[in-house]
């Protein structure tokens, strides 16, 4: 029985801990994106309606519980299409996987995060170097993209290295749509053996690792980066 | 008589209602520099910002080697802005570049040289305001003197028709005004056309070919600085002139 134990919490962890990765590396990358390209266009302030309208998204994301979002999104949008009658097209593709709608989830709440850090990140740049590039024959976008945008980086990277670490635990709020992702598996293991304390331990280990991991490359990256 | 290389006709500006500046009108000949003075707040930096198209002047024509501005459109002030040089009161370097790469960017941004041209041109160009040994430091590890003559490198590497220059020395320590006023004396007398704010009267009046004094958006006293300056105590201009020589201690 405790060999069946150690064997199940081993298998059942690694593989759940596979899925943690494979849901947090595109919704980290993907929120990232999000919130760089968001976050660049809130700071710039411009095109203008499409400010306001990304104001609006943050706003929401940033304003609602994670696990509304989830359930919105998982069972929600495919009521939705059932309720409106959609054509079978648009039904299946408002019926997200559980894997699916954990990172569609995961990246744009995330997103909204980094919007922020990124947008504030490009209003603490001074005009001062904004007129300087213009000055000398930039363009509004060329200013943008090699003034702005890399002095901007650098000192939101910080809180989106954050950002990232704290996207490493809510993951496990996927387990709620049935993604047998680290919580979800270390669940399974101690209702089967009613053994929960040993494997939630075993699965806060595997989230420190990651964390630690996750911790040190961005401490790298950030000095990499660092300009006196 | 020769065509001048930037004039400025009947520029008017406001802002809130108020009137920043008010039918201003001059001209710049090939090589000569002129210098505004006139109290603070008198719309010197707003002028330097219209002729750029840093601010939106509401009236009037700047023209840059007989080519109206208004001729190229909106769409170009691009090409129309990196014939002019301008230098900031506070350098505006770039902070997250190098010197070098201060210099290099906007060539190869703008003009799409590649990187070792580039570069190469940043490093003459260091050189030629003093600076061939700091080309590898950021902004942060430079005095404020060298940020100002990088500034002034990388405004000189897009081979400007005029230079800008607002108040080049008004942030810096006295003891580091004497580099960045040698870098602008040799600039001129290489030939480059200038128009420059500043209170450095002392220094200016040895250079310049024409003080223009401005108050309350007004161009109202003009002429070369011994004419101006002779007069002392009987114009507005003599009278600030002379409180600012002797506020720096000078003659
Ligand atoms: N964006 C703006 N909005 C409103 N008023 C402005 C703006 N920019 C400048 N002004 C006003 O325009 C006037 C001229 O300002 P400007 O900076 O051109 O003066 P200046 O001659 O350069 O002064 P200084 O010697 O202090 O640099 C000032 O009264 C200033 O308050
Ligand atoms: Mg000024």
């Amino acid at each position: 029985m405790a060999a069946d134990y150690y064997q199940a919490l081993g298998l059942e962890l690694t593989r759940g801990f596979w899925l943690s990765l494979k849901i947090i590396g595109p919704s980290a990358v993907g929120g990232f994106l999000i919130g760089l390209v968001t976050g660049a266009v809130r700071g710039a302030g411009h095109p203008r309606f499409l400010a306001r309208l990304l104001d609006g998204y943050v706003a929401l994301f940033r304003g609602t519980a994670l696990l509304v979002q989830i359930f919105i999104v998982y069972y929600g949008l495919p009521n939705l299409a059932q309720a409106l009658n959609l054509p079978p097209f648009w039904k299946a593709l408002l019926s997200l996987s559980p894997y699916q709608a954990s990172v569609l989830v995961f990246a744009l709440c995330s997103g909204a995060y980094h919007s922020e850090y990124i947008r504030g990140a490009v209003l603490s740049i001074g005009r001062g170097q904004f007129q300087a590039a213009r000055a000398l024959g930039f363009t509004r976008f060329q200013t943008f993209a090699h003034i702005v945008l890399p002095q901007a980086l650098r000192r939101a990277w910080p809180g989106c290295g954050n950002e990232i670490i704290y996207l490493i635990k809510y993951s496990s709020l996927a387990f709620v749509v049935s993604a047998r992702e680290l919580t979800g598996a270390a669940q399974s293991v101690s209702n089967t053996y009613f053994r929960f304390t040993e494997t939630f331990l075993v699965a806060g280990l595997y989230y420190l690792a990651l964390v630690t991991l996750a911790t040190w490359l961005f401490q790298r990256l950030e000095k990499a980066w660092a300009r006196p | 008589m020769t065509e001048p290389v930037l004039e400025v006709s009947h520029i008017s500006k406001s802002c809130g209602g108020r009137l920043i500046l008010d039918d201003v009108s001059l001209s710049l000949n090939k090589g000569e520099l002129k210098v505004l003075i006139g109290p603070s707040g008198g719309g010197k930096s707003t002028l330097l910002q219209c002729i750029h198209f840093l601010q939106t002047p509401d009236a009037g024509e700047i023209i840059l080697e007989g080519r109206p501005a208004s001729d190229m459109g909106r769409r170009h002030i691009n090409v129309f802005r990196r014939q002019i040089g301008m230098i900031f009161q506070d350098f505006n370097l770039f902070d997250h570049l190098t010197a070098e790469h201060n210099v290099a960017i906007a060539l190869r941004k703008v003009k799409k040289q590649s990187r070792a041209q580039a570069l190469n041109r940043a490093r003459e160009e260091l050189a030629r305001v003093g600076l061939a040994d700091k080309g590898d430091l950021y902004p942060a590890q430079l005095s404020g003197g060298q940020k100002q003559r990088v500034s002034i490198a990388r405004a000189l590497a897009m081979d400007p028709k005029v230079m800008l220059l607002d108040e080049p020395t008004s942030a810096l320590d006295p003891e580091l005004i004497g580099e960045v006023l040698k870098v602008i004396a040799d600039l001129s007398q290489s030939g480059m056309t200038m128009l420059m704010a500043t209170h450095q009267i002392g220094f200016a009046r040895h250079l310049t070919s024409e003080i223009i004094f401005m108050e309350a958006g007004r161009i109202t006293e003009s002429g070369p600085p011994a004419e101006l300056l002779s007069t002392c105590g009987l114009s507005r201009a003599a009278g600030f002139c002379a409180k600012l020589n002797q506020l720096m201690g000078r003659g």
